[in-house]
Protein backbone atom coordinates (compact mmCIF):
# COMPACT_ATOMS: atom_id res chain seq x y z
CA UNK A 1 0.00 0.00 0.00
CA UNK A 2 1.41 3.36 -1.03
CA UNK A 3 2.36 6.01 1.52
CA UNK A 4 -0.14 8.53 0.11
CA UNK A 5 -3.00 6.08 0.58
CA UNK A 6 -2.00 5.43 4.18
CA UNK A 7 -1.97 9.18 4.82
CA UNK A 8 -5.46 9.55 3.35
CA UNK A 9 -6.75 6.78 5.62
CA UNK A 10 -5.03 8.42 8.59
CA UNK A 11 -6.64 11.79 7.83
CA UNK A 12 -10.05 10.14 7.44
CA UNK A 13 -9.86 8.24 10.72
CA UNK A 14 -8.53 11.30 12.55
CA UNK A 15 -11.35 13.57 11.32
CA UNK A 16 -13.86 10.85 12.13
CA UNK A 17 -12.54 10.41 15.66
CA UNK A 18 -12.54 14.18 16.26
CA UNK A 19 -16.20 14.30 15.23
CA UNK A 20 -17.06 11.28 17.40
CA UNK A 21 -15.42 12.84 20.43
CA UNK A 22 -17.11 16.19 19.79
CA UNK A 23 -20.48 14.44 19.69
CA UNK A 24 -19.98 12.28 22.76
CA UNK A 25 -18.08 14.64 25.04
CA UNK A 26 -19.39 18.09 24.12
CA UNK A 27 -22.96 17.26 23.12
CA UNK A 28 -23.49 14.02 25.05
CA UNK A 29 -21.83 15.47 28.13
CA UNK A 30 -19.96 12.26 28.81
CA UNK A 31 -17.85 12.43 31.96
CA UNK A 32 -14.41 11.36 30.76
CA UNK A 33 -12.09 12.91 33.29
CA UNK A 34 -13.87 11.50 36.33
CA UNK A 35 -16.51 13.11 38.47
CA UNK A 36 -15.15 16.14 40.26
CA UNK A 37 -17.34 17.91 42.76
CA UNK A 38 -19.70 16.67 45.42
CA UNK A 39 -23.29 15.56 45.79
CA UNK A 40 -25.79 16.97 48.26
CA UNK A 41 -29.44 16.03 48.71
CA UNK A 42 -32.57 18.08 49.17
CA UNK A 43 -36.03 17.03 50.21
CA UNK A 44 -39.01 18.61 48.42
CA UNK A 45 -42.74 18.21 48.91
CA UNK A 46 -43.13 18.28 45.10
CA UNK A 47 -40.71 18.33 42.16
CA UNK A 48 -43.36 18.09 39.43
CA UNK A 49 -41.73 18.58 36.03
CA UNK A 50 -38.12 18.33 37.24
CA UNK A 51 -35.92 15.91 35.27
CA UNK A 52 -32.60 14.22 35.95
CA UNK A 53 -29.92 16.35 34.24
CA UNK A 54 -31.68 19.65 34.94
CA UNK A 55 -29.27 22.39 35.94
CA UNK A 56 -28.59 23.72 39.43
CA UNK A 57 -28.10 27.47 39.47
CA UNK A 58 -26.94 30.10 41.93
CA UNK A 59 -27.73 33.66 40.87
CA UNK A 60 -28.49 32.37 37.37
CA UNK A 61 -25.08 30.71 36.96
CA UNK A 62 -25.08 26.96 36.38
CA UNK A 63 -23.07 25.25 39.15
CA UNK A 64 -24.14 21.63 38.75
CA UNK A 65 -26.96 19.33 37.77
CA UNK A 66 -29.63 17.07 39.19
CA UNK A 67 -28.14 13.59 39.35
CA UNK A 68 -31.07 11.59 40.77
CA UNK A 69 -34.70 11.97 41.83
CA UNK A 70 -36.36 9.35 44.01
CA UNK A 71 -39.31 9.00 46.35
CA UNK A 72 -38.86 8.66 50.09
CA UNK A 73 -41.58 6.16 50.98
CA UNK A 74 -41.53 7.05 54.70
CA UNK A 75 -43.21 10.41 54.31
CA UNK A 76 -43.76 10.49 50.51
CA UNK A 77 -41.49 13.41 49.75
CA UNK A 78 -39.22 13.75 46.74
CA UNK A 79 -35.54 13.25 47.42
CA UNK A 80 -33.29 15.01 44.89
CA UNK A 81 -29.53 14.50 44.55
CA UNK A 82 -27.70 17.59 43.35
CA UNK A 83 -24.25 17.23 41.86
CA UNK A 84 -22.36 20.47 42.56
CA UNK A 85 -19.19 21.36 40.66
CA UNK A 86 -15.83 21.46 42.38
CA UNK A 87 -14.88 24.83 43.83
CA UNK A 88 -18.40 26.00 44.61
CA UNK A 89 -18.83 26.02 48.40
CA UNK A 90 -22.44 26.34 49.52
CA UNK A 91 -23.26 27.45 53.04
CA UNK A 92 -25.26 25.10 55.22
CA UNK A 93 -28.36 27.28 55.59
CA UNK A 94 -28.86 27.78 51.82
CA UNK A 95 -32.32 27.35 50.38
CA UNK A 96 -33.07 25.15 47.33
CA UNK A 97 -36.14 25.87 45.24
CA UNK A 98 -37.62 24.39 42.06
CA UNK A 99 -37.98 27.16 39.49
CA UNK A 100 -39.17 27.36 35.90
CA UNK A 101 -37.24 29.17 33.19
CA UNK A 102 -39.86 31.28 31.44
CA UNK A 103 -43.54 30.55 31.62
CA UNK A 104 -43.46 27.10 30.02
CA UNK A 105 -39.71 26.44 30.09
CA UNK A 106 -37.74 23.65 31.74
CA UNK A 107 -37.66 23.21 35.50
CA UNK A 108 -34.37 23.77 37.31
CA UNK A 109 -33.11 24.04 40.88
CA UNK A 110 -32.15 27.46 42.16
CA UNK A 111 -30.04 27.72 45.31
CA UNK A 112 -30.29 30.89 47.36
CA UNK A 113 -27.07 31.16 49.41
CA UNK A 114 -27.32 31.57 53.15
CA UNK A 115 -24.89 33.23 55.53
CA UNK A 116 -23.60 30.38 57.71
CA UNK A 117 -19.87 29.71 58.05
CA UNK A 118 -20.31 25.94 57.71
CA UNK A 119 -20.48 24.65 54.12
CA UNK A 120 -22.27 21.62 52.73
CA UNK A 121 -20.18 18.48 52.22
CA UNK A 122 -20.60 15.29 50.21
CA UNK A 123 -23.87 13.71 51.34
CA UNK A 124 -25.24 16.67 53.31
CA UNK A 125 -28.92 17.43 53.17
CA UNK A 126 -30.35 20.86 52.39
CA UNK A 127 -33.22 21.25 54.84
CA UNK A 128 -34.67 24.54 53.64
CA UNK A 129 -36.51 23.95 50.36
CA UNK A 130 -39.31 25.41 48.29
CA UNK A 131 -41.42 23.08 46.10
CA UNK A 132 -42.29 23.51 42.44
CA UNK A 133 -44.80 26.22 41.73
CA UNK A 134 -48.06 24.57 40.67
CA UNK A 135 -49.08 26.83 37.81
CA UNK A 136 -52.36 24.99 37.14
CA UNK A 137 -53.48 25.38 40.78
CA UNK A 138 -52.52 29.04 40.69
CA UNK A 139 -54.52 29.67 37.50
CA UNK A 140 -57.40 27.77 39.07
CA UNK A 141 -57.30 30.06 42.09
CA UNK A 142 -57.35 33.16 39.89
CA UNK A 143 -60.17 31.84 37.74
CA UNK A 144 -62.37 30.43 40.48
CA UNK A 145 -61.51 32.97 43.14
CA UNK A 146 -59.81 32.40 46.45
CA UNK A 147 -56.70 34.48 45.96
CA UNK B 1 -50.95 -24.21 -6.15
CA UNK B 2 -47.39 -24.51 -7.40
CA UNK B 3 -47.50 -20.98 -8.82
CA UNK B 4 -48.07 -19.64 -5.29
CA UNK B 5 -45.79 -22.03 -3.49
CA UNK B 6 -42.68 -21.58 -5.60
CA UNK B 7 -42.20 -17.80 -5.08
CA UNK B 8 -42.81 -18.16 -1.33
CA UNK B 9 -40.22 -20.92 -1.10
CA UNK B 10 -37.83 -18.87 -3.19
CA UNK B 11 -38.24 -15.93 -0.82
CA UNK B 12 -37.72 -18.12 2.23
CA UNK B 13 -34.67 -19.72 0.65
CA UNK B 14 -33.25 -16.32 -0.21
CA UNK B 15 -33.78 -15.11 3.38
CA UNK B 16 -32.16 -18.19 4.85
CA UNK B 17 -29.30 -18.01 2.40
CA UNK B 18 -28.60 -14.37 3.22
CA UNK B 19 -28.66 -15.08 6.96
CA UNK B 20 -26.19 -17.93 6.54
CA UNK B 21 -24.04 -15.72 4.29
CA UNK B 22 -23.91 -13.03 7.00
CA UNK B 23 -23.21 -15.56 9.75
CA UNK B 24 -20.40 -17.06 7.66
CA UNK B 25 -18.98 -13.57 7.10
CA UNK B 26 -18.73 -13.01 10.85
CA UNK B 27 -17.57 -16.57 11.57
CA UNK B 28 -14.69 -16.31 9.09
CA UNK B 29 -13.23 -13.19 10.78
CA UNK B 30 -10.76 -15.08 13.03
CA UNK B 31 -9.74 -17.49 10.22
CA UNK B 32 -9.12 -14.89 7.53
CA UNK B 33 -5.40 -14.46 6.88
CA UNK B 34 -3.70 -11.02 6.73
CA UNK B 35 -7.02 -9.52 7.81
CA UNK B 36 -5.65 -6.22 9.11
CA UNK B 37 -4.20 -5.18 5.75
CA UNK B 38 -7.41 -6.03 3.92
CA UNK B 39 -9.50 -4.14 6.48
CA UNK B 40 -7.31 -1.04 6.09
CA UNK B 41 -7.63 -1.30 2.29
CA UNK B 42 -11.43 -1.46 2.64
CA UNK B 43 -11.45 1.43 5.14
CA UNK B 44 -9.73 3.38 2.37
CA UNK B 45 -12.24 2.31 -0.28
CA UNK B 46 -15.42 2.65 1.82
CA UNK B 47 -14.38 5.42 4.17
CA UNK B 48 -11.60 7.69 3.02
CA UNK B 49 -12.79 7.87 -0.59
CA UNK B 50 -16.37 8.62 0.54
CA UNK B 51 -15.32 11.37 2.92
CA UNK B 52 -15.43 14.20 0.39
CA UNK B 53 -18.95 13.39 -0.81
CA UNK B 54 -20.12 13.01 2.81
CA UNK B 55 -18.65 16.42 3.65
CA UNK B 56 -20.51 18.01 0.72
CA UNK B 57 -23.82 16.26 1.38
CA UNK B 58 -23.61 16.99 5.11
CA UNK B 59 -22.83 20.65 4.56
CA UNK B 60 -25.73 21.20 2.18
CA UNK B 61 -28.15 19.16 4.29
CA UNK B 62 -27.31 21.39 7.25
CA UNK B 63 -27.57 24.53 5.13
CA UNK B 64 -31.00 23.70 3.76
CA UNK B 65 -32.30 22.46 7.13
CA UNK B 66 -31.20 25.71 8.74
CA UNK B 67 -32.88 27.75 6.03
CA UNK B 68 -36.17 25.83 6.09
CA UNK B 69 -36.35 25.63 9.87
CA UNK B 70 -35.56 29.33 10.22
CA UNK B 71 -38.48 30.37 8.03
CA UNK B 72 -40.85 27.82 9.56
CA UNK B 73 -39.97 28.82 13.12
CA UNK B 74 -39.85 32.58 12.61
CA UNK B 75 -43.59 32.35 11.90
CA UNK B 76 -44.15 31.97 15.63
CA UNK B 77 -40.94 33.50 16.92
CA UNK B 78 -39.29 30.26 18.03
CA UNK B 79 -35.97 30.64 16.17
CA UNK B 80 -34.21 29.91 19.45
CA UNK B 81 -35.29 26.27 19.09
CA UNK B 82 -33.61 26.00 15.67
CA UNK B 83 -30.36 24.63 17.03
CA UNK B 84 -31.96 21.80 18.94
CA UNK B 85 -34.33 20.96 16.08
CA UNK B 86 -31.50 20.83 13.59
CA UNK B 87 -29.12 18.84 15.79
CA UNK B 88 -31.75 16.30 16.81
CA UNK B 89 -32.94 15.84 13.22
CA UNK B 90 -29.37 15.31 12.06
CA UNK B 91 -28.28 13.02 14.88
CA UNK B 92 -31.41 10.89 15.07
CA UNK B 93 -32.34 10.53 11.39
CA UNK B 94 -30.60 12.40 8.63
CA UNK B 95 -26.97 11.58 9.37
CA UNK B 96 -27.19 7.78 9.72
CA UNK B 97 -29.67 7.33 6.84
CA UNK B 98 -28.13 9.71 4.32
CA UNK B 99 -24.61 8.48 5.10
CA UNK B 100 -25.67 4.87 4.58
CA UNK B 101 -27.48 5.72 1.32
CA UNK B 102 -24.48 7.67 0.02
CA UNK B 103 -22.05 4.89 0.88
CA UNK B 104 -24.36 2.39 -0.82
CA UNK B 105 -24.32 4.49 -3.95
CA UNK B 106 -20.58 5.14 -3.88
CA UNK B 107 -18.95 2.06 -2.39
CA UNK B 108 -21.73 -0.54 -2.25
CA UNK B 109 -22.38 -0.55 -5.98
CA UNK B 110 -18.66 -0.82 -6.73
CA UNK B 111 -18.45 -3.70 -4.26
CA UNK B 112 -21.25 -5.63 -5.97
CA UNK B 113 -19.74 -5.04 -9.41
CA UNK B 114 -16.27 -6.10 -8.23
CA UNK B 115 -17.43 -9.31 -6.55
CA UNK B 116 -19.87 -10.00 -9.40
CA UNK B 117 -17.10 -9.79 -12.00
CA UNK B 118 -14.93 -12.05 -9.85
CA UNK B 119 -17.81 -14.53 -9.80
CA UNK B 120 -18.57 -14.59 -13.52
CA UNK B 121 -14.89 -14.78 -14.44
CA UNK B 122 -14.53 -17.80 -12.09
CA UNK B 123 -12.08 -16.04 -9.76
CA UNK B 124 -14.17 -17.07 -6.74
CA UNK B 125 -13.93 -20.71 -7.81
CA UNK B 126 -10.17 -20.19 -8.13
CA UNK B 127 -10.08 -18.99 -4.52
CA UNK B 128 -11.89 -22.13 -3.43
CA UNK B 129 -9.43 -24.27 -5.40
CA UNK B 130 -6.59 -22.55 -3.54
CA UNK B 131 -8.35 -23.41 -0.25
CA UNK B 132 -9.03 -19.74 0.54
CA UNK B 133 -12.51 -19.28 1.91
CA UNK B 134 -14.09 -16.77 -0.51
CA UNK B 135 -16.42 -15.29 2.12
CA UNK B 136 -13.56 -14.90 4.58
CA UNK B 137 -11.48 -13.31 1.81
CA UNK B 138 -14.11 -11.00 0.32
CA UNK B 139 -16.83 -10.36 2.91
CA UNK B 140 -15.25 -10.45 6.39
CA UNK B 141 -12.77 -7.57 5.79
CA UNK B 142 -15.55 -5.47 4.26
CA UNK B 143 -17.84 -6.14 7.25
CA UNK B 144 -15.17 -5.05 9.71
CA UNK B 145 -14.20 -2.02 7.64
CA UNK B 146 -17.84 -0.95 7.34
CA UNK B 147 -18.36 -1.31 11.09
CA UNK B 148 -15.41 1.07 11.54
CA UNK B 149 -16.23 3.56 8.79
CA UNK B 150 -20.02 3.96 9.02
CA UNK B 151 -20.03 5.45 12.55
CA UNK B 152 -17.04 7.66 11.66
CA UNK B 153 -18.66 8.98 8.49
CA UNK B 154 -21.98 9.46 10.29
CA UNK B 155 -20.34 11.60 12.94
CA UNK B 156 -18.48 13.61 10.28
CA UNK B 157 -21.84 14.15 8.56
CA UNK B 158 -23.46 15.32 11.81
CA UNK B 159 -20.72 17.76 12.75
CA UNK B 160 -20.48 19.26 9.27
CA UNK B 161 -24.30 19.43 9.14
CA UNK B 162 -24.40 21.38 12.41
CA UNK B 163 -21.77 23.68 10.92
CA UNK B 164 -23.90 24.06 7.77
CA UNK B 165 -26.89 25.00 9.89
CA UNK B 166 -24.72 27.55 11.67
CA UNK B 167 -23.70 29.03 8.29
CA UNK B 168 -27.22 29.45 6.95
CA UNK B 169 -29.03 30.40 10.18
CA UNK B 170 -26.41 32.44 12.02
CA UNK B 171 -24.19 33.86 9.27
CA UNK B 172 -26.72 34.39 6.48
CA UNK B 173 -29.93 34.95 8.46
CA UNK B 174 -28.25 36.50 11.53
CA UNK B 175 -29.66 34.25 14.24
CA UNK B 176 -27.97 34.66 17.61
CA UNK B 177 -25.20 32.06 17.54
CA UNK B 178 -25.18 31.68 21.30
CA UNK B 179 -28.79 30.59 21.19
CA UNK B 180 -28.02 28.21 18.32
CA UNK B 181 -25.19 26.39 20.07
CA UNK B 182 -26.70 26.44 23.58
CA UNK B 183 -29.92 25.03 22.07
CA UNK B 184 -27.88 22.16 20.61
CA UNK B 185 -25.97 21.50 23.80
CA UNK B 186 -29.03 21.59 26.05
CA UNK B 187 -31.19 19.27 23.95
CA UNK B 188 -28.84 16.54 22.69
CA UNK B 189 -28.25 13.71 25.15
CA UNK B 190 -25.84 10.81 25.13
CA UNK B 191 -28.81 8.54 24.42
CA UNK B 192 -29.38 10.27 21.06
CA UNK B 193 -25.74 9.82 20.11
CA UNK B 194 -25.72 6.16 21.14
CA UNK B 195 -28.80 5.66 18.97
CA UNK B 196 -27.05 7.38 16.08
CA UNK B 197 -24.04 5.04 16.31
CA UNK B 198 -26.27 1.99 16.74
CA UNK B 199 -28.11 2.91 13.56
CA UNK B 200 -24.83 3.44 11.73
CA UNK B 201 -23.58 0.00 12.79
CA UNK B 202 -26.81 -1.76 11.78
CA UNK B 203 -26.82 0.00 8.40
CA UNK B 204 -23.18 -0.99 7.90
CA UNK B 205 -24.02 -4.68 8.31
CA UNK B 206 -27.10 -4.36 6.07
CA UNK B 207 -25.31 -2.58 3.24
CA UNK B 208 -22.35 -4.95 3.21
CA UNK B 209 -24.61 -8.00 3.45
CA UNK B 210 -26.83 -6.95 0.55
CA UNK B 211 -24.07 -5.67 -1.71
CA UNK B 212 -21.71 -8.61 -1.19
CA UNK B 213 -24.52 -11.15 -1.41
CA UNK B 214 -25.79 -9.78 -4.71
CA UNK B 215 -22.31 -9.78 -6.22
CA UNK B 216 -21.42 -13.18 -4.80
CA UNK B 217 -24.52 -14.78 -6.31
CA UNK B 218 -24.47 -12.88 -9.63
CA UNK B 219 -24.05 -16.17 -11.56
CA UNK B 220 -27.34 -17.54 -10.15
CA UNK B 221 -29.47 -14.69 -11.51
CA UNK B 222 -32.20 -15.64 -13.96
CA UNK B 223 -32.54 -12.19 -15.55
CA UNK B 224 -29.27 -12.25 -17.44
CA UNK B 225 -25.96 -13.95 -18.11
CA UNK B 226 -22.42 -12.73 -17.67
CA UNK B 227 -21.92 -8.98 -17.80
CA UNK B 228 -25.64 -8.32 -17.89
CA UNK B 229 -26.10 -10.29 -14.67
CA UNK B 230 -23.44 -8.16 -12.96
CA UNK B 231 -25.25 -4.99 -14.04
CA UNK B 232 -28.57 -6.29 -12.79
CA UNK B 233 -27.00 -7.45 -9.54
CA UNK B 234 -25.59 -3.97 -8.97
CA UNK B 235 -28.98 -2.39 -9.59
CA UNK B 236 -30.80 -4.69 -7.21
CA UNK B 237 -28.07 -4.33 -4.58
CA UNK B 238 -28.44 -0.53 -4.52
CA UNK B 239 -32.26 -0.60 -4.57
CA UNK B 240 -32.48 -3.32 -1.93
CA UNK B 241 -29.94 -1.63 0.35
CA UNK B 242 -31.75 1.70 0.21
CA UNK B 243 -35.14 0.12 0.93
CA UNK B 244 -33.73 -1.99 3.76
CA UNK B 245 -31.94 1.03 5.27
CA UNK B 246 -35.18 2.99 5.48
CA UNK B 247 -37.15 0.01 6.79
CA UNK B 248 -34.53 -0.77 9.42
CA UNK B 249 -34.48 2.93 10.32
CA UNK B 250 -38.17 2.87 11.16
CA UNK B 251 -37.81 -0.26 13.29
CA UNK B 252 -34.74 1.07 15.11
CA UNK B 253 -36.34 4.44 15.75
CA UNK B 254 -39.40 2.83 17.27
CA UNK B 255 -37.11 0.85 19.58
CA UNK B 256 -34.95 3.82 20.52
CA UNK B 257 -37.62 6.42 21.21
Amino acid sequence: MSAAKTTVIGVFVLIGLICVSYLTIKLGRMEVLGDKGYTVSARFSSVAGLRVGASVEIAGVSVGKVSAIRLDTNDYTAYVDLHINEGVPISEDSMASVKTSGLIGDKYISITPGGAEETLRQGSVISDTEPALDLEALIGKVVFGGV
Amino acid sequence: MNEIRTPIFQLLNRLGDMTLFLAEGFRQIPYSRRLAGKVVQQVYVIGAKSMFVILLIGLFTGLVLGLQAFYAMSMFGAQGMLGSLLALTLIREMAPVLTAVMITARAGSAMTAEIGVMRISDQIDALEVMDIHPIGYLVSPRLLAALITFPLLTSIFTVIGIFGGYLSACVLLSLNEGRYFSGIESSVTLHDIQGCFLKAAVFAVLVILVCCYQGYNAHLRKDGKGAEAVGNATTSAVVMSCVLILMADYVLTSFLL
